[in-house]
């Protein structure tokens, strides 16, 4: 699905990441842990198309994409959440979703402004849709509130509805989990698991390793810019280079 | 849709307002001044779009009035064209102009957009001087027709109004559309967050030369209903300062609001007439009102007059926060 080859970043004389690669696999959960410093948000910002790699080269179902802006990667089924929610404060948390179904609609200018038939009928089924994924992440109620009043772990939820919006192949996210409390956990983690189920791809880049170990599928471990292991949760937990790495024995 | 029905209600009491505003004011000087509300009306709300909407400062919007107006101006009074062939040569030069000069000037930000729309401001201003032989250099251009239907000319403040108001409603009508559409809300969201708009797939390099272009058309069509009816220019009226009134227009309206924008130009363009009166200190009067409003009403007159009104009037607002 997902395929990083020898990938390589470099921030001035700052070596990030070295040489990483990992191959996601489809309808799976992934998640990339490591400790902090490891380099888990560069490769996500890479991946992504935020950052630039210094070299190596990213593939999603076989094509090259490693160049590829994110507005581009959106298109061809790839999106992410941020850690420090990104949300578009000012707008409602319905016209967030609708934003979301950007690429699903193509009226321009002048048929939006001219409210031509065809603009009206999408207009409609963008609104139907954005009510469809905020009723998925349970937002419906909260429809009509501006995005920016929301409390944290309803922001949270937004942001993976709106991302949901898309349609993805596969979703990114960026410590979902930050800042949630455990009820609000269990609640992310139910509606990961349901996106999983609905055939989207997942990877997740997270803290909280009782969530990693509970709902991933396969985990990748980074430490110090390298990639330290990859498997099931229960060869990393038995890995013995990871709980070097962890307990700082190494 | 109870939201659709207040905004066409909002419209029509628009419309109706201009439709009966000669009968208050017809044959004053007033009149005169409500045309040109009008025009900076039409630019407050283009500019709106690139400042309210998508985030982006232009401090360079006077330079596309003025090429409007110019391009009309110079066609019609040198070249005899017709004043409506004109207006739509001026609109397509300067949407035009704006779309190529867009590519490099929007991939700055901030400040650095802010200088160099400033820049390419001057630039228009100099030339609009320094090119007599075409605009007529800093003594202006006269001799600019009136518009016309047929043989009905558009020739009095009242004819004109009604011209430019027909012009300013169906821009706000459009205007209205764009906002509450999927490109109203890309624009907003690009206001809100660049990075979380591109990873939707918005694509927000073009998107921004696209309402860059579209701005600078709607205010070229502004500079060419000014020519045609004040039949004289010259390039005073197309300089820096214009250019930071109209943004002030914007602010003190209320960022991202249609309406807003109106109001904006509404005040900012009565409010010196009403401050003749108070003679030399006019000017103080009008900045201090300025400093005043952006401190209190931070939100623009949009916002700032209902919180206002709300204040004033406890009980009502008691009663209305039980209704909700």
């Amino acid at each position: 699905m997902l395929n990083i080859a020898n990938i390589t970043k470099i921030f001035g004389g700052l070596t990030a990441l070295e040489d990483v690669s990992a191959s996601i696999k489809k309808g799976e959960i992934t998640g990339i842990i490591g400790p902090n410093g490891a380099g888990k948000t560069t490769l996500f910002n890479i991946i992504t198309g935020i950052y630039t790699q210094t070299s190596g080269r990213i593939f999603l179902n076989g094509a090259n994409i490693s160049t590829l802006p994110p507005e581009k990667l959106a298109r061809l089924g790839l999106v992410r959440t941020f850690q420090n929610i990104e949300l578009f404060g000012q707008m409602t948390v319905l016209e967030n979703v609708m934003v979301g179904l950007h690429t699903k609609s193509r009226s321009g200018i002048i048929a939006c402004a001219f409210k031509l038939p065809g603009h009206v009928k999408e207009e409609r089924f963008v609104r139907e849709r954005a009510m469809h994924w905020l009723d998925f992440c349970g937002l419906k109620e909260e429809a009509g509130t501006v995005a920016g009043n929301l409390p944290f772990g309803k922001g949270r939820l937004l942001e993976i509805a709106r991302a949901m919006a898309l349609e993805p192949q596969i979703i990114l996210m960026d410590e979902p989990a930050a800042g949630l409390n455990n009820r609000e956990t269990v609640h992310l983690a139910d509606i990961i698991r349901k996106i999983r189920d609905s055939g989207v791809t997942v990877v997740l880049v997270e803290h909280d390793m009782e969530l990693i170990m509970d709902i991933c599928d396969s985990i990748v471990v980074l430490d110090l810019g390298r990639k330290l292991a990859e498997g099931t949760p229960r060869q990393i937990q038995e890995n013995p280079a990871v709980i070097a790495a962890y307990l700082g024995a190494g | 849709m109870p939201r659709n029905t207040k905004e066409i209600v909002k419209f029509l009491i628009l419309t109706a307002a201009v439709t009966v505003a000669p009968l208050f004011f017809s044959g004053g000087y007033l009149m005169n001044v409500l045309v040109f509300v009008g025009i900076n009306a039409m630019l407050a709300v283009a500019l709106n779009f690139l400042l309210g909407f998508a985030g982006q400062i232009s401090l360079g919007h006077a330079a596309f009035f003025g090429l409007g107006a110019y391009v009309s101006g110079v066609l019609t009074a040198t070249y005899a064209f017709n004043p409506w062939l004109s207006m739509l040569i001026a609109a397509a030069a300067t949407f035009l102009l704006a779309f190529i000069l867009g590519f490099p000037i929007l991939k700055l930000k901030g400040h650095y957009l802010a200088m160099a729309t400033l820049g390419f401001g001057i630039i228009v201003y100099i030339t609009l001087n320094e090119t007599i032989d075409i605009t007529g250099g800093p003594s202006g251009l006269a001799g600019i027709p009136n518009i016309a239907i047929g043989s009905f000319q558009f020739d009095d403040d009242v004819k004109n109004f009604y011209l430019i108001w027909s012009f300013v409603l169906v821009t706000v009508l459009l205007s209205l559309n764009l906002a509450n559409s999927r490109i109203g809300r890309a624009l907003r969201a690009i206001h809100d967050s660049e990075t979380a708009a591109r990873v939707m797939g918005v694509n927000v390099s073009f998107l921004k030369v696209q309402i860059f272009a579209l701005s600078a058309l709607i205010s070229a069509v502004a500079g060419s209903l000014y020519a045609h009816t004040m039949t004289f220019i010259s390039p005073a009226s197309f300089g820096f300062n214009f250019s930071v009134e109209l943004v002030t227009m914007v602010i003190i309206g209320g960022l991202g609001s249609i309406y807003g924008s109106l109001l904006g130009a509404a005040l900012l363009t009565l409010l010196p007439e009403f401050l003749r009166a108070f003679q030399d200190y006019d000017i103080t009067i009008y900045g201090l009102l300025l400093i005043l409003m952006t401190m209190y009403m931070p939100g623009g007159l949009v916002r700032g007059i209902p919180a206002f009104v709300s204040a004033l009037l406890p009980t009502r607002k008691e009663g209305s926060r039980e209704n909700a």
